[in-house]
């Protein structure tokens, strides 16, 4: 499997290398998306399939809708790329040196035990059997409540920018869509599919690859494709249910974890209730979580502009 | 599995050349975006022992991907207003 090994890296880099430096933002951004598929298959390469999961729906699918978006949106506004790339020379000498210095310091790392057997020997405790799912939710509950935090954050900073301060209306541009096309057909035959897809990565996540983030991920994208399918209305936060679905992950999150503080410290959950608790949190993170990102990749309300 | 890790290194100089060099703000973003997956790479592939992948890398790797598309999000945001308040992506400062 090395020829397979060595093949995909040097995919992986040529992708990079045509999104980074290639001519045409277009198709930078097409050639950013390969590469993101790229890198999940490397991922399931490495045996990490709930990385290769998010790499896929996160790094490729949505960063990529996203990039899309906002090439349509500086072509309108006049703003294409100046000029191709052309070769920065003392740039790229300089990047050579820190390729090298990478590339010694990954060399020269002696392989160690790693956290694996800790984290092996904490499992029956955790309440999930997936070791991923165990680390994320439990042993280090932390970063992914302030992750959920974040996500929010992020979302908070982008709506100050909505189009004449208009950011009450409905996210992101208005879609219309041909009605036989083919986004109209995809967006009528994929959203049962991808709700199926998606709530199946949540709950399998506790024992098998998938979890919240993964999940949360499917069912924006399957909402995003009804929103610029023309076939439902984008959210907006002049709705009170809308603000409610966004912060009800992250505050259950936070409220559960002082509830820990009875038994024993923050974020601490005790065995007998773990499953439970974690199940409880997965759910409520996948809603939000699923709300913020489809919000984020649709952008700041732009309505606002015509009135 | 250290090739892997080689590849790594090599996208997060990749896409450093590409942050400083590139003029167009878009452009940038990607570039940020392939920065922050070659050290998810690297991180990944060094995490990797005896045939066996570590969960911890795992976990702080699929944060680490949200929060890069978060970041991504309100970059491109800021970048469109930007580009819609100039009319052009490129900085001032660049544009010389």
């Amino acid at each position: 499997m090395a020829v397979f090994d060595l093949a995909l890296c040097a995919l992986i880099l040529l992708a990079a290398t045509a999104a980074v430096a290639g001519p045409g933002m277009f198709r930078a951004v097409v050639f950013f998306v390969v590469y993101g598929v790229l890198i999940a298959l490397s991922w399931v390469r490495l045996g990490m399939p709930d990385v290769a999961l998010a790499e896929a729906a996160i790094g490729a699918g949505l960063t990529g809708i996203l990039l899309l978006g906002a090439v349509g949106r500086l072509a309108r506004a006049g703003a294409d790329e100046p000029e191709a790339p052309r070769i920065d020379w003392p740039v790229a000498l300089a990047t050579v040196a820190v390729a090298a210095l990478l590339v010694w310091a990954v060399l020269s790392i002696a392989p160690g035990p790693g956290l694996a057997p800790q984290v092996a020997g904490m499992l029956p405790r955790t309440g999930v059997e997936n070791p991923v799912t165990a680390v994320l939710l439990n042993l280090r509950a932390w970063d992914t409540l302030l992750e959920s935090v974040v996500l929010l954050a992020a979302l908070i900073g982008l709506w100050p920018l909505a189009r004449g301060g208009a950011w009450l209306e409905p996210a992101g541009p208005l879609h219309h869509a041909l009605p036989e096309g083919v986004l109209a057909g995809f967006g009528k035959l994929l959203p049962p599919v991808a709700l199926l897809v998606g709530v199946y990565l949540v709950w399998a996540g506790a024992s098998q690859p998938g979890g919240a983030f993964q999940g949360g991920t499917v069912l924006a994208a399957a909402g995003v494709l009804c929103i610029m399918a023309g076939l439902v209305r984008a959210p907006g936060m002049a709705e009170p249910l809308w603000r409610f679905a966004l912060l009800v992950g992250p505050a259950l999150f936070l409220a559960l974890g002082v509830a820990g503080l009875v038994s024993g410290g923050f974020l601490v959950f005790p065995q007998a209730l773990a499953k439970g608790i974690i199940l409880v949190i997965e759910m409520f993170l996948t809603l939000s979580i699923a709300v913020t990102l489809a919000l984020m990749v649709l952008g700041p309300p732009e309505s606002g502009a015509a009135q | 599995m250290t090739l892997y890790a080689v590849t790594g290194a090599l996208l997060v100089a990749l896409g450093l050349y590409g942050l400083i060099a590139a003029r167009a703000l878009l452009r940038r973003v990607v570039a940020f975006n392939v920065v922050g997956s070659g050290v998810f790479l690297m991180f990944g592939a060094l995490g990797w022992h005896a045939g066996q992948a570590d969960p911890v890398p795992q976990a702080l790797i699929i944060t680490g991907i949200v929060v890069a598309l978060s970041a991504s999000a309100l970059a491109v945001g800021l970048v469109v207003a930007h580009a819609r308040a100039t009319g052009s992506q490129v900085l001032e400062d660049d544009a010389r």
